[in-house]
């Protein structure tokens, strides 16, 4: 399977995804850090991270996959919601908190 | 609004038309961390541009990014950005 089939298996097998650096543990860019802690403060606990350091492929691929050249990227129920600025935006209005409360949110 | 030092990334946000444009650059904040290695830097940019009405904000972000085209590759490492419409100040 190629890497955009691979994507799109991950980004819709999934509810909440985020492609990030390093892992939600341990992130490797303060970006990356920063979409974490958002998700985990609209109270989302049950998101897949991919770490696109650990592989190439899918590091440039992602970057393909939605045209979006930045990493972090959250796809939420398959679909691209931005990086962690866009993330943020959305946080301080209140949608994306409505956004994820069906998709992985306990709330 | 922007220094000499950042004044290519002023130019290659121009074609947006800014009403307001600022520049800070982050880059000293973060020397010697991996991602600093490829020499690209790390700023912050506010737009407000009449091109932003009426767009969300993924198209807005990336009408910046394709105006930036090469620049995310080479002399930019990481972006904060924040684009907005001129009603939305």
């Amino acid at each position: 399977m190629d890497i955009q089939n691979t994507i799109k298996q991950t980004v819709t097998e999934n509810p909440v995804v985020l492609f990030m650096k390093g892992s939600a543990q341990f992130p490797q860019c303060g970006f990356s850090g920063r979409a974490v802690q958002i998700l985990k403060a609209c109270g989302v606990d049950k998101f897949v991270t991919v770490d696109v350091l650990a592989d190439p492929e899918i590091r440039q691929g992602i970057k393909d996959y939605s045209s979006w050249p930045t990493i972090p990227q959250l796809y939420v129920n398959g679909e691209f919601v931005g990086g962690s600025d866009i993330m943020y935006e959305m946080y301080q209005s209140g949608e994306l908190q409505t956004l994820l409360k069906p998709a992985g949110s306990d709330a | 609004m922007t220094g000499p030092s950042t004044q290519w990334l002023a130019e290659a946000l121009a074609v947006l038309e800014p009403e307001h444009l600022s520049i800070e650059d982050d880059s000293a904040a973060h020397a010697g961390h991996a991602g600093a290695r490829s020499g690209g830097g790390h700023y912050t940019v506010t737009v407000v541009s009449a091109r932003f009405s009426g767009l969300n904000r993924v198209a807005r972000h990336r009408l910046v990014y394709t105006a930036l085209g090469d620049l995310m590759k080479t002399r930019i490492h990481a972006l904060a950005l924040v684009a907005l419409a001129p009603d939305e100040l």
